[in-house]
């Protein structure tokens, strides 16, 4: 029963990723784009994959994932996040300098763009409150609110920022992987209630 | 002889609201503003490449990219306006400078250029227009294609005297 459940998890989770990654490799409007802008795009199908994994790695829920391996893989996860991040606002900068500027500047006649950078900033966020971790010296229940919150940010923003754009990606698969994204964070977070232990941190 | 009774409290207070009316020329005499100008969209300018030739068609055609100028107020027709084009195609993107042109209105202020198919860039299939040649207040416009299947789009400019 449990090596069944595992071989559905994992063959559900390969096959949206796949199918997502697949689908957009056959978009007839990557033919009329240059490599950079190319690269650029599927850094954030990337990115938004890499955003699905990593509620599933920390709060264990892959089959076949200890907890503490789970932690271990969802740091590198996120440095990996940030890097196809990173590759996506840089190769649309040099795509089209001017249309990124609107993006950052939040002046964009495109409402995916303010979402996209909000959760841009707030990957940030996520990111520097677990790099500074260590040093930052915050109480644990403080440190996990906030990295949840951030990172709930960069969820929501993410979803309505791929939803509203009309890419390479397949509208089916699209809509797939951002509700299989929507759905773990939202098992993670009831599983692992950062809000319960800073409650219990203030008594 | 009668007195209408005004309590001081109605008297003040239809006093401050009748100032406050006309102060904020809610009931000011109509001032005759005809037709309002088109104003610049966001993003409209993005990639522009000002002095673009007058073009028969950009590349090989197959799109067609339509509208009108008028002028502010009394929208009068405009006719040998110039606006320029660009957009991303199939032949180009929007920064390459194969991909803009811009042509004249006719005498109607009808003006129609015909460029490669529009495809979907930065997430939405759109195209740019620009008026930028000086008797009027410059305007870009960056209309948005309801579909990306669509193959014609138009856009339309009231241009205020500079």
């Amino acid at each position: 029963m449990a090596v069944l459940r595992a071989i559905l998890i994992w063959s559900s989770i390969v096959g949206v990723i796949g199918t997502s990654l697949i689908v957009a490799a056959g978009s007839e409007y990557l033919a009329y784009r240059s490599p950079v802008y190319v690269g650029a795009g599927f850094a954030g199908v990337v990115g938004l994959a890499l955003l699905l994994m990593q509620p599933l790695l920390v709060a264990r829920l892959l089959p076949g994932v200890p907890m503490q391996a789970g932690r271990r893989i969802h740091r590198w996860t996120g440095v990996a996040l940030v890097l196809a991040i990173a590759v996506h606002v840089v190769g649309l900068w040099i795509t089209s300098p001017p249309d990124m500027v609107d993006a950052l500047t939040f002046t964009a006649p495109t409402a995916f763009s303010s979402f996209g950078v909000v959760a841009m900033w707030a990957l940030m966020a996520a990111a520097l409150l677990a790099g500074l971790r260590q040093k930052l010296h915050l109480r644990p229940q403080v440190w996990r609110l906030g990295h949840t919150m951030a990172a709930s940010i960069v969820v929501v923003g993410s979803v309505v920022h791929a939803i509203l754009i009309e890419g390479t990606m397949g509208t089916v698969s699209k809509t797939l992987m951002c509700a299989v994204a929507i759905g773990t964070w939202a098992m993670a977070v009831g599983r692992l209630k950062p809000w319960a232990g800073a409650r219990r941190g203030r008594r | 002889m009668s007195r209408i009774a005004i309590p001081r409290r109605t008297f003040m207070a239809t006093g401050t609201a009748a100032l406050v009316t006309a102060g904020s020329s809610l009931i000011s005499p109509v001032r005759a503003q005809g037709l309002a100008a088109t104003t610049t969209m966001r993003g409209g300018s993005n990639n522009y490449r000002p002095g673009a030739p007058i073009v028969e068609r950009i590349g090989g055609g197959g799109f067609m990219m339509s509208g009108t100028v008028r002028r502010a107020g009394d929208g009068a027709p405009l006719a040998g306006i110039r606006i320029q084009i660009w957009a991303h195609t199939t032949e180009g993107r929007e920064r390459d400078t194969r991909s803009h042109g811009a042509t004249l209105t006719n005498a109607d202020g009808v003006f129609q250029l015909e460029m490669p198919q529009i495809v979907p860039t930065f997430g939405q299939p759109h195209g740019h227009l620009a008026y930028d040649s000086g008797d009027f207040e410059t305007v870009f416009l960056r209309p948005v294609m309801a579909s990306a299947r669509e193959t014609s789009l138009s856009a339309h400019f009231v241009l205020q005297p500079a």
